[in-house]
């Protein structure tokens, strides 16, 4: 059976340059780069490199870039990071975050975490796109806010954020600006200097690098807390020996991701076009998210009267991966917050479907889900009591 | 290899081929009964057709909007009902559906697994309609 793979938003697969970049670093080069012997040196010669590699993707310099094991931690290191280092600075009401309502999980349980012990947070409503409203972040900003945290861009929906508009309000109002940026690395590029970010997370598993590796960018001046505690690793501010092997590949993904960005985007984006325009010939299919102002590999849509987990095991069937923000095949039975967030009613948010496209995806594999979506879509409609077309 | 992988949240092979391959699926025009169960806003959304001769159920059929459980479950109680006397057909479970299966992932045990609330309703709606 055909097998077609679209959910790239999800993980990548590891690119071959990449694997073997790596390889030497698990039994030849296997010492521990806090050694001093030559074998710990030789692995902190290819820490040191990965470093300059990832900084060089964001625009920043190496000694900015502390690494971590992904997104998540990236994410909980820079909101608890700098929440504890500015515990007591502010006003009276207690030190404020800004956020938004459609951040990943590992931003929003991470500030819910901070609300439990004293923080305030603001989790800013998104239009109907999934934007975040920069009138209202700004109306948002106290004498007691210390952060504002808004992603690049949408994991689910793939909405890109103003966020130069975000970086130039928190600047004016000498509040840090934290962004995660790990659906976006890779297909925007993104300079954190002219983007006035002060904190970036990445992870190295979303650009064809291994997994359990990411990074957080932290500007120059910033201080943090560490959040991990031990050998004092990264400058005391990320304890734990050096995941030589997983720096490396990722060093070597940011690399190739830097070479190719635009390239890459293209060709994410002329597939999708064509997926988004087949797939809207459906009849009561909606595309989800903003037309133009998205990420170029993802297309994410609702269907009238099916639901999300049905339609993508039926999808899955047939050999093709997608992912769906229906409350059923989530942990929690709730539909995804985004969709709930951006105006639409649980009964729609059940029905939606994430393609997302990579490097490996071609015109073929296009053409089969616009062969396979149409038939599946129909079987469910003709199952459901909703549906009385 | 059976797929019965219940912890972690995948569906058992029985499941998956009743989801794929779902017995009885459509409506009953003249149906005896009608039972609806769910809500479109929990994500599951199903209705129960009967015909009724002599007392049993002599053609059943379903409509379900929902996920793959919500589906298979479906499909299977209309397995289970068909042939049976309304009282046998009342007396089956939530449970005895699922294990008809070979079980469900825990957490859909409670939010999609309505088919046999829905039959109930179904050969409710029968009975309250004969009364008159």
């Amino acid at each position: 059976m055909k097998k077609v793979y679209m959910d790239y938003a999800s993980t990548t697969p590891v690119d071959k340059e990449v694997i073997d970049a790596m390889m030497p670093y698990f039994a030849t080069c296997y010492g521990n780069a806090s050694s001093i012997h030559s074998f710990g040196r030789d692995a902190y010669d290819a820490v040191e490199k990965s470093r300059s590699k990832v900084a060089d993707l964001l625009g920043a310099d190496a000694e900015e870039v502390i690494f971590t094991a992904g997104g998540t931690e990236s994410d909980n290191m820079a909101i608890k990071g700098l929440a504890y280092s500015n515990k007591d600075k502010r006003g009276s009401k207690g030190p404020h975050i800004i956020t938004s309502a459609i951040e990943h999980p590992a931003v929003l349980e991470t500030c819910k975490h901070l609300e439990k012990q004293g923080f305030k947070v603001v989790y800013l409503p998104v239009d109907k796109y999934g934007f975040v409203k920069t009138e209202e972040l700004e109306a948002s900003i106290s004498k007691d806010t210390f952060l504002v945290s808004i992603m690049y861009a949408n994991n689910e929906i793939g909405t890109i954020e103003p966020v130069e508009e975000i970086g130039k309000i928190a600047r004016e109002h000498g509040v840090f600006f934290h962004t995660d940026a790990v659906q976006a690395i890779g297909k925007n590029p993104i300079d954190v200097d002219k983007l006035n970010i002060d904190l970036l997370s990445v992870s190295s598993h979303k650009i064809y690098g291994p997994k359990g590796v990411g990074a957080l960018y932290i500007r120059k001046g910033v201080k943090i807390q560490p959040i991990i505690h031990g050998g004092g690793h990264e400058r005391g501010l990320r304890s734990s020996t050096y995941n030589t092997p997983g720096i490396v590949g990722f060093g070597k993904a940011c690399e190739i991701a830097q070479k190719r960005i635009e390239k890459d985007a293209e060709h994410f984006r002329n597939l999708r076009d064509r997926l988004i325009k087949d797939v809207l010939k459906i009849e009561e299919s909606y595309l989800n998210g903003h037309p133009t102002k998205r990420l170029a590999n993802n297309a994410h849509f609702r269907f009238t009267a099916i639901e999300g987990e049905s339609l993508n095991l039926m999808l899955d069937e047939m050999g093709i991966a997608a992912a769906t923000g229906s409350a059923c095949s989530s942990k929690k039975l709730q539909a995804s917050h985004v969709l709930i967030a951006i105006g639409l009613d649980p009964a729609e948010a059940h029905g939606s479907l994430r393609f997302s496209l990579g490097r490996g995806t071609t015109k073929e594999d296009v053409s089969y889900v616009l062969d396979v979506l149409p038939g599946i879509v129909e079987r469910l409609r003709k199952m459901s009591p909703l549906w009385n077309r | 290899m059976k797929r019965v992988l219940v912890m972690s949240g995948m569906y058992s092979e029985k499941v998956m081929n009743h989801f794929l391959n779902p017995r009885n699926m459509g409506e009953i025009k003249d149906a005896d009964g009608v039972g609806t169960v769910g809500n479109p806003i929990c994500g599951d959304l199903m209705t129960i057709y009967i015909k009724v001769k002599n007392g049993k159920i002599t053609d059943v059929k379903f409509k379900t909007f929902g996920c793959v459980a919500a589906i298979a479950t479906s499909s299977m109680i209309t397995e289970l009902a068909k042939g049976k006397t309304l009282d046998e057909a009342s007396r089956i479970t939530r449970d005895n559906v699922a294990n008809e299966l070979d079980g469900l992932p825990p957490i859909k045990m409670h939010c999609s697994n309505l088919a046999a609330d829905a039959l109930r309703e179904a050969i409710k709606d029968y009975r309250n309609k004969t009364k008159k």
